[in-house]
């Protein structure tokens, strides 16, 4: 109390209640034009340069201990994992020996029959840093952004499948949503039978719905979902999720499915980025669901120009 | 004038703590439990040093907050102006409570605090759990005190007059 200066308050400049004012004016006309369109990236960029260090201090110890587990892994422990890796390497090549064959044959048919799709695919590896966004929406952040050319709407995938997309970029971060996200929607189809349908986030990492199948779809526990390519930002043709659950009610409109996402959503730290090698402004309506109107309206600006 | 620049500055690092904290990865079962620290942080330095924390430093940190949880930019600097407002308007009052009853007025400030933040999202049209939503006001009110110790410690160290809250 002996320092005046302090104990008078906050009187430079302005006096508190328009001061509040001003900036509260401010605040709101930022929302909403934040909200409607998309001019604010320069400012959501400058912001994102400013506080990179922050995350990157706080990605820091969690880096350095996978780094220095890396480094203090017992030898035999090693010796048995590139054991392991050359087993599943063997593994994979020799589905691969096939899937060259079959690819060309594919891409054989396709031309025969007059269609451009191509089946390559380009991949960056990214890893997920280790910050948390908003624990009410399934976000995170890559360490990837504009320099690596990362653009609004790629799709992200794990070892194990589709594990979402990207709905912000910034200079050297980007922002990816989760296929488990509550106002996420992906049109899949059913890899047996082709049944083509949309796998909603549901806000619960273990748990995709798929809410407009009718109670007579050619449905079953244990069928595979694979990214359908339809709306254009998701390459065709990677595993999405397995079904769990088919519940068929006589009384309503359509049955209650549910499915377990096949990437590892909650567990993944390293994930692949992919261009499609289609052009991404052919088909655009359907990627985002509807609810998210900032990842539509970002789509819809990067297409611009 | 030394002991004042060294006060910004421990208030400044306290803010980039405060900042990482929001960020800091948590355990599934605890993410939903996280207490806002750079809401407690700046209602701690508005009481301790109105000049120097004030408006400003709460709309700068709500931009930095909305750009680091991927909000709509502008939500949290709302927010956090309007408790900031409010704990200058009666910061008098507020400064003469004992510790339980200044708890207290942090809960009800961390329950405007909230219910802004989702009553944007809601405007907003963005789909957030209702359930969860007020678990940070209460572990927000029990983080309190330890803002408090740490805050007032921080004043120590750098030979301020301990601001008697």
């Amino acid at each position: 109390m002996t320092r005046h200066r302090q104990s008078a308050g906050p009187t430079r400049g302005l006096a508190l209640g328009p001061k509040f004012f001003l900036l509260g004016l401010v605040a709101v006309t930022l929302m909403v034009i934040d909200h409607r369109q998309q001019h604010l990236a320069t400012i959501r960029d400058t912001l994102s340069v400013v506080l990179f260090p922050v995350q990157a201090l706080v990605n820091l110890p969690f880096a350095a201990w996978h780094w220095g587990r890396d480094v203090t892994a017992a030898r035999l422990a090693l010796l048995e994992e590139v054991r392991e890796l050359r087993e599943a390497r063997l593994d994979v090549s020799v589905q691969l020996q096939r899937l060259a064959s079959l690819e060309a044959e594919n891409a054989r048919l396709r031309a025969m029959m007059g269609s451009s799709r191509q089946a390559a695919d380009r991949v960056l590896v990214a890893e997920i840093l280790a910050v948390d966004l908003d624990p009410y929406r399934h976000r995170f952040t890559v360490n990837k952004g504009n320099r690596h050319e990362v653009h609004v709407g790629q799709a992200l995938l794990d070892a194990d499948g589709v594990l979402g997309q990207i709905v912000r970029v910034q200079p050297f971060t980007a922002e990816a949503i989760l296929i488990s996200d509550a106002d996420h929607a992906l049109p899949v189809i059913v890899n047996r039978n082709g049944l083509r349908t949309i796998a909603m986030g549901t806000g619960d990492t273990d748990r995709l719905s798929l809410p407009f199948l009718p109670n007579s779809a050619d449905i079953e526990e244990g069928d595979l979902l694979v990214s359908s390519g339809l709306g254009g930002a998701f390459p065709s043709g990677y595993p999405v999720a397995r079904v769990t659950r088919v519940e068929r009610r006589p009384g309503a409109a359509f049955a209650e499915v549910s499915a377990e996402p096949a990437a590892a959503l909650q567990r993944a730290r390293e994930v692949l980025l992919v261009w499609s090698s289609r052009d991404p402004s052919e088909g655009d309506d359907t990627t985002p669901a509807d609810g998210d109107d900032t990842a539509l309206a970002d789509a819809a600006a990067q297409e611009q120009p | 004038m030394n002991t004042g620049h060294s006060s910004l500055a421990v208030g400044i690092i306290s803010m980039v703590f405060a900042l990482m904290l929001a960020i800091v990865p948590l355990p599934q079962i605890l993410t939903g439990m996280r207490p806002d620290w750079v809401m407690l942080a700046l209602v701690f330095w508005c009481l301790a040093m109105p000049s120097r924390f004030g408006l400003v430093w709460a709309f700068g940190l709500g931009l930095l907050l909305d750009t680091l949880s991927g909000a709509l930019l502008g939500q949290h600097a709302l927010a956090l102006l309007l408790v900031t407002y409010l704990t200058l308007k009666f910061r008098l009052r507020l400064r003469v409570f004992p510790l339980a009853q200044l708890m207290i007025a942090v809960l009800v400030l961390l329950v405007i605090y909230q219910f802004t933040l989702f009553w944007i999202d809601g405007v907003a049209a963005r789909s957030v759990p209702i359930r969860e939503r007020w678990l940070p006001v209460i572990t927000g009110t029990l983080a309190w005190p330890l803002v408090y110790w740490l805050g007032q410690r921080a004043l120590r160290e750098t030979d301020q007059q301990p601001a008697r809250l």
